[in-house]
């Protein structure tokens, strides 16, 4: 089962009270709880933040399930994504991607063997002048080469 | 011509993120004049300057003000900082470089619309201007450039900023209302308009980063002096996003009006690797795309890129070279629109994923020659027929990809590769992204 933290319990209690509706809140709880829980939502995530919102479970779970950025299933410590959109795709992405995939011994969407990465392509992260690129956690990497991009990911504890 | 340094005067200056280094070179003067001014001679400066919506349609800026109703009923504005039209990166410079900017633009045209609540909604993705802005709000606080009693005015102002979580739709103004009161982010049946029913059913204004940020210098010099830059209908500078196969990829500023063929040749520095231009896309993904001559012939401005048959929009300029193939291109932008469809209504959910599907079917080999004729058929049914402006969106690139490159789509079709390529399309790409 899953429990927020008193920190985040709180943090979503202040979320609660920071807009002029509690619904607002919804977004921000959703990444307060997705920090919390190795970086995915799972069902019972819903369930908690449906306790201490006191909304019903189906506000929560539909918003969770309409955006990207919250992920429905475990991904690896470190999410690499790589932007496929057509700038991007211009100058490598795709191949890109595929190096990256080949290199770590996995597949698009796949944990790693080792649980440390998960290689995701996903659509436009607004860095097309600076293409191809990629984003680990909150960092964007820009003007990638193959060897740049497994420095940095290699790099990644 | 050359580029102006306008909006992006300062930007080349670290200090001009922060409160001090921004009031050094002119900040919040503009924010105190415009206070002592009568809010309705700000609205109608704002008008006579010709400013229009520098997100996308375009809209003229004034106008949309004007729309709010006559009362004192409460009001928000909502800054559109949600860029997600492939090939746009303008905002996310403007709110890294320049908070202050984006804040104090804010700030004024609140007090022009008697609001006493902004949002900033920022795509989730975009971590350092989240943190910027919210710097900069923090800062302007405590210098009381919000709260109570802006600058002994009697004005009170409270901005905050929302961080969306990964929605292209969240970017359409009533998608991103539906957003910001938390729930999935999709849009809304106008008429109400926002500006008489938006956030909570309030009146509200939704405008782009950069439309905000440029209220700002109209203030400083008047509708006038704002107008030295641009055409007669569209006035001033604007901030464009070039990429794909240029030299020099980048935000440039330059006058309404500008070449399309300096952009690419002069500032963009030519195409890469010594290829040839051979299509660009002139205002974001959604706006249909030119052959090389058609583009070597455009304006960048709203009423010379429509004569052309296509669009300014966010002023996205894509640029793709003679070794691209333009099915795949196609593919590309087909699979975003039906990723990205909210899935509310027909047309789109069910038209994007059959135009994804079909594209996909000729580059795999598999496509019949009336798969072409059905691309366009599915494409024509999805225009016009929506709440929101995304069906559309993706129908354009379609029609425009396979009538001006028909000779491509029918060769893959034939002969089952690439044209351009000389091989069969392999690949991964297009088979999973991320979940969702």
């Amino acid at each position: 089962m899953f429990q927020l933290s008193p920190q985040g319990k709180e943090k979503v209690l202040a979320e609660l009270k920071r807009y002029e509706s509690r619904q607002s809140a919804v977004l921000p709880a959703l990444y307060i709880a997705q920090a919390e829980n190795k970086g995915y939502i799972s069902p019972e995530v819903i369930k908690e933040l449906s306790r201490v919102m006191e909304l019903p479970e189906a506000n929560i779970n539909e918003v969770c399930t309409f955006y990207t950025m919250y992920n429905k299933e475990p991904i690896g410590n470190h999410h690499v994504q790589v932007c496929r959109t057509l700038s991007c795709m211009l100058n490598g992405a795709k191949e890109l991607s595929e190096h990256i995939c080949s290199q770590l011994g996995t597949h698009l969407g796949q944990k790693t063997k080792d649980g440390k990465f998960t290689v995701t392509e996903v659509e436009c992260l607004g860095s097309c002048g600076t293409a191809p690129m990629m984003q680990i956690g909150d960092k964007y990497y820009e003007n990638l080469t193959h060897e740049s991009a497994m420095n940095i990911i290699r790099s990644l504890k | 011509m050359s580029e102006v340094k306008y909006l992006t005067e300062f930007y080349h200056l670290p200090e001009f993120k922060g409160l001090e280094g921004y009031k050094k070179n002119g900040g919040y003067v503009q924010l105190a004049k415009a206070l002592k001014m009568q809010p309705q001679a700000i609205i109608d400066e704002v008008k006579a300057s010709g400013l229009r919506g520098r997100g996308g349609a375009g809209f003229p800026t004034g106008m949309k003000w004007g729309f709010l109703p006559k009362n004192d009923e409460p009001r928000y504005l909502l800054c559109n900082a949600d860029e997600g039209e492939p090939g746009t990166f303008k905002d996310r410079m403007m709110m890294e470089k320049a908070p202050h900017q984006l804040v104090e633009g804010m700030i004024i045209s609140a007090f022009a619309i008697n609001c006493k609540k902004s949002y900033i909604y920022v795509r989730g993705e975009y971590d350092d201007s989240i943190n910027a802005l919210e710097a900069a709000i923090q800062e302007a606080y405590k210098a009381g450039y919000l709260g109570k009693n802006i600058l002994g005015s009697g004005f009170d102002h409270d901005m905050d900023v929302y961080r969306g979580a990964g929605a292209y739709i969240c970017g359409e103004e009533t998608g991103m209302i539906s957003s910001l009161e938390g729930l999935k982010g999709q849009p809304k049946l106008k008429p109400p308009f926002p500006a008489v029913q938006g956030y909570l059913k309030k009146p509200t204004i939704v405008n782009n980063v950069e439309t905000l940020a440029a209220v700002k210098y109209i203030m400083r010099d008047g509708a006038a002096g704002y107008r030295k830059y641009g055409t007669e209908k569209s006035a001033g500078s604007k901030l464009f996003s070039l990429s794909g196969n240029v030299n020099k990829p980048g935000n440039y500023e330059v006058p309404l009006g500008y070449p399309l063929k300096d952009m690419i040749n002069g500032l963009g520095g030519g195409i890469k690797n010594g290829r040839k231009l051979k299509a660009v896309i002139p205002g974001g993904s959604s706006a249909p795309v030119l052959t090389a001559e058609e583009a070597l012939n455009a304006n960048l401005d709203y009423e010379n890129l429509a004569a052309a048959g296509t669009m300014l929009g966010s002023g996205a300029i894509i640029v793709i070279d003679d070794s691209k193939c333009m099915v795949e291109c196609l593919a590309n932008l087909t699979h975003f629109y039906h990723h990205e469809s909210c899935g509310q209504c027909t047309p789109c959910r069910e038209g994007t994923g059959w135009a994804d599907k079909i594209v996909h079917s000729i580059l795999s080999g598999k496509g019949r020659l009336q798969d072409i004729e059905l691309l366009v058929k599915v494409a024509d049914n999805m225009k016009g027929r929506t709440i929101c402006a995304l069906s559309d969106a993706a129908a354009l690139p379609i029609i425009s990809f396979v009538t001006k490159f028909r000779d491509e789509f029918e060769y893959f079709v034939r002969e089952g590769k690439s044209k351009v390529k000389g091989t069969a399309y392999k690949g991964h790409a297009y088979a999973a992204t991320a979940s969702h």
